[in-house]
């Protein structure tokens, strides 16, 4: 009987044969935790009676939600995850390194692996074909000490995209547009599998944008077959010998089949306050907005700068507007630096943020005020979520977030290219 | 039997409504923590919630971040089970995981305020106030071994492995 690719993945780990709904116990490629959720990680653990964990070199650590720390609360905890780290020997990533999600991709996450992190958006790494979930402290915290968890296979949907992009459109759009359609819980428990023409020549930064938005769908995994693109990508890393094919079986069975057209798609935008309330861009055209926010495990990577770069160039941000990028790591940063991407940004009126996850989640770097709006290309615009439950948020593209940066309005990229 | 009273919320109640990001600096101090719990979706709802109450909420309760901030503190004001319509998928183990029952049901029936006896067992609630009585979904297998134990710290405490 043919496989889903998270059958395939779960069948592989767990040594049996793992079909949609049954429960397996399978061992972890990578755990991993975040310096919002990693202290109560480290309490877990140490509560369980653990005194080693069962892979230090499968462990890592991240310091990205606060970094650098705002205050001493956060610091303290910053603290007590070095010192876990320095105990343990595990894999620790530090103030400045960049988003845990990013560095998972670029540095740890292999096709065919099964990762689990102490944060929703370790989702992300599917975009390489890894089965990759999110889940919380005392998960992760029995996953440190005992190198592996159960899970319950998930069903899957499979989504067919085809059609060429049309100008002024992508990855994030076609994200927004299928959780919009359906519902922030229309995938709950569930594997969302990406396939077709289109994904088949797609970049991996825009498989990891639409991997990374999967749960905000409720869905426990999005996928991706590892295939040349993942390749290529895995040999610019200096990691080509981690690479292996990943496909799901032509006779798989799946839940749904969704065909999206993506020719068909325009700007589109989700509104205040959950990711499903879309709309297109041009329907909110005139829409003010005080802070434009570029950057995150969403849309924090290079090709996200390039885009908002190459239309802000030469432009200025509305007197009215602050655009603040944050780049998802250091290696981001470095190569926006030396294409010049950065310069451009700054020229325009950008505000540089070190990497990390910025002003996503209202720690810090970009907390909005009573009744302002921001055009954010983060994944969620949860009442609060950026600091202030008074205040709006509006998810697109980085080609979205640059044209409204512009004109201080929600702008259809189109208008301004 | 669980007994205590329904506090009504929405759909969609985010883990940002629970515990903010705003207040990740107090996620080392619980109880402060605590102190705001459910803030975002009602100011007033950690001054009024006394030991045995009843979170009812409509769909996709819990949904957002993996912080298990937001199912510890729910638990730590002394909430007694969740109720609602659906939950996200990361909040349902964490809850379990902390030994919070966490009960599907048809929601719409029961009123803000209305007084509850929840059966884990029978695996029913009882609205006091206005008589509807409701039945909720089973819990899976594998999370009813974890719950029955606790949670998922002493459930691995006492077995040492996952025994499913």
């Amino acid at each position: 009987m043919g496989k889903t690719l998270a059958e395939k993945i779960l069948s592989q780990k767990s040594g049996s044969d793992a079909l949609a709904e049954s429960i397996v116990v399978a061992e972890v490629d990578l755990v991993f935790a975040q310096d919002t959720t990693g202290p109560l990680t480290i309490r877990q653990f140490q509560t369980s009676g653990f005194e080693h964990l069962a892979n230090p070199n499968k462990t890592a650590l991240f310091l990205d939600h606060a970094a650098p720390s705002p205050n001493y609360g956060l610091s303290s905890d910053h603290i007590l995850l070095r010192r876990f780290a320095q105990q343990t020997s595990c894999l620790i990533f530090d103030v400045g390194d960049g988003i845990c999600h990013q560095l998972v991709a670029e540095s740890l996450a292999k096709p065919g692996d099964i990762i689990i992190g102490a944060d929703s958006h370790t989702v992300t790494a599917g975009g390489l074909g890894a089965f990759a979930t999110g889940m919380g402290s005392s998960d992760i915290a029995i996953a440190f000490g005992l190198g592996k968890t159960w899970f319950r296979v998930p069903e899957s949907i499979k989504v067919v995209v085809t059609g060429n992009f049309p100008g002024g459109v992508y990855a994030k759009d076609l994200i927004l547009h299928l959780i919009g359609n359906i519902g922030a819980n229309g995938a709950t428990y569930k594997a969302l599998e990406f396939s077709g023409d289109t994904v088949d020549s797609m970049a991996m930064s825009q498989r990891f944008t639409i991997a990374n938005m999967a749960v905000e769908a409720g869905a426990k995994a999005g996928l991706f077959a590892a295939d040349n693109i993942t390749k290529d990508y895995l040999i610019s890393q200096g990691r080509g010998n981690h690479y292996q094919s990943v496909f799901p079986d032509a006779d798989a069975t799946y839940e749904q089949t969704i065909n999206i057209d993506v020719a068909e798609l325009e700007p589109t935008i989700s509104k205040p306050h959950t990711v499903d309330n879309i709309v297109l861009a041009r329907e909110l055209k005139g829409t003010e907005i005080q802070q434009v926010f570029l950057g995150t495990c969403t849309n924090g990577r290079l090709e996200d700068l390039a885009i908002a770069a190459n239309i802000l160039k030469g432009k200025k941000c509305h007197p009215e507007t602050r655009l603040i990028v944050a780049p998802a790591s250091r290696q981001v940063l470095l190569a926006a630096i030396k294409a010049g991407y950065i310069q451009k940004l700054i020229k325009a009126g950008a505000v540089i943020l070190p990497p990390g996850c910025g002003a996503c989640l209202g720690l810090h770097q970009g907390v909005l005020g009573d009744g302002e709006s921001c055009l954010s290309t983060a994944n969620r615009n949860f009442r609060g979520r950026m600091g202030n439950p008074r205040a709006f948020i509006y998810l697109g593209s980085p080609a979205t977030a640059a044209a409204t940066a512009i004109t201080g309005k929600i702008t259809d990229p189109r208008e301004v290219v | 039997m669980l007994t205590g009273r329904a506090f009504k919320f929405g759909d969609n109640i985010s883990t940002d409504h629970i515990t903010p990001g705003r207040l990740a600096h107090l996620r080392s101090n619980l109880p402060e923590l605590a102190k705001h719990v459910m803030e975002d979706a009602d100011p007033t709802f950690a001054s009024r919630v006394t030991l045995g109450d009843f979170i009812v909420a409509g769909a996709n309760f819990g949904l957002g971040s993996s912080r298990e901030h937001a199912p510890l503190v729910i638990n730590m004001v002394g909430v007694s089970a969740i109720l609602a319509k659906s939950v996200a998928r990361i909040f349902f183990r964490n809850a379990i995981n902390l030994g919070l029952p966490v009960l599907i049901c048809d929601t719409d029936k029961i009123n803000d305020g209305d007084k509850l006896e929840v059966d884990l067992i029978a695996g029913t609630v009882n609205d006091i106030t206005n008589g509807n009585r409701l039945t909720f979904s089973q819990i899976p297998e594998v999370m009813l071994c974890i719950l029955g134990e606790g949670g998922l710290i002493p459930y691995i405490k006492k077995y040492g492995d996952f025994r499913l």
